[in-house]
């Protein structure tokens, strides 16, 4: 029965970077009801702090705003909606690529993108330049039990 | 965090005691910068055995102090680094320059 819940929840709160770990956290609070291993929620927790981070530091730049988060979770699937309504991204190709950052001047390595696609399995990035972005993550969490078979085939070999 | 001067190697120790993220590097960037200009060490080795959580914030953190400790003449090691930090560094390429070493 559990391959067919079906869930959903939302959030909202204020681009200040103390909110960088709530989200996280939350998200990967909600993602566990698919029984996750550490390293998936691990993956979850860092693909969300560069999506909201990215909201903060490029779509408000430090200033004022709302960021949105819904989280979908369907059969094994966990999929994350991040968007706040701050610049938009004027060239999506650039932002994605690995090591390119618009504010080299923050410390910024330009790894963010780089990072939710290679921790997740997909994701989309909408922006309209002056009206805001919404990225769109999905990952398939692993069914944990056949983990667990091969362990105790591991062991009984 | 945690630091400490070993006057003889000429080594500082930064043991960093919380989740690196956009917002704890600002401080974390202002102790460390302050640490390693006072001591000018020769080495600055950097403890994440009490770091459960990094995000690509801390690849810009350490890559900026390695040019505060490299402008001084040091250099900058990492270690008790854990498997899902140490993936986010071996992306980046960072560790061509700041390796991770086996805890002494």
């Amino acid at each position: 029965m559990k391959g067919l819940y079906e869930n959903e929840m939302k959030l909202e709160f204020l681009s200040k970077s103390n909110n960088e770990a709530f989200a996280r956290i939350a998200v990967a609070a909600f993602s566990a009801q698919l029984d996750p291993t550490i390293e998936e929620l691990a993956d979850i927790k860092t693909a969300v702090s560069e999506a909201v981070t990215n909201c903060i530091i490029h779509g408000y730049e430090n200033k004022e705003g709302k960021i949105k988060i819904i989280a979908k979770i369907f059969a094994n699937n966990i999929e994350i909606e991040i968007s706040d309504s701050g610049k938009g991204i004027e060239n999506i190709e650039l932002a994605r690529k690995p090591l390119y950052t618009s504010k080299p001047n923050l410390e910024r390595s330009g790894m963010g993108f780089t990072i939710m696609e290679s921790f997740m399995d997909e994701v989309h990035i909408e922006s309209v330049y002056g009206l805001g972005t919404k990225v769109t993550m999905k990952k398939a969490i692993e069914k944990q039990e056949s983990v667990c078979e091969d362990r105790e085939m591991v062991g009984a070999v | 965090m945690e630091s400490e001067f070993l006057k003889e190697d000429k080594l500082l120790l930064i043991k960093i005691t919380e989740e690196i993220d956009h917002h704890s590097t600002d401080r974390i960037r202002r102790l460390v910068d302050n640490e390693i200009t006072r001591y000018m060490p020769r080495k600055v080795l950097f403890d994440f055995s009490k770091v459960s959580f990094m995000d690509s914030s801390g690849i810009g953190m350490i890559i900026g102090r390695y040019k505060t400790a490299n402008m001084l003449g040091g250099t900058v090691e990492m270690t008790n680094v854990k498997p899902s930090i140490q993936k986010i560094f071996e992306m980046s390429g960072v560790l061509k320059i700041i390796p991770v070493v086996k805890s002494a």
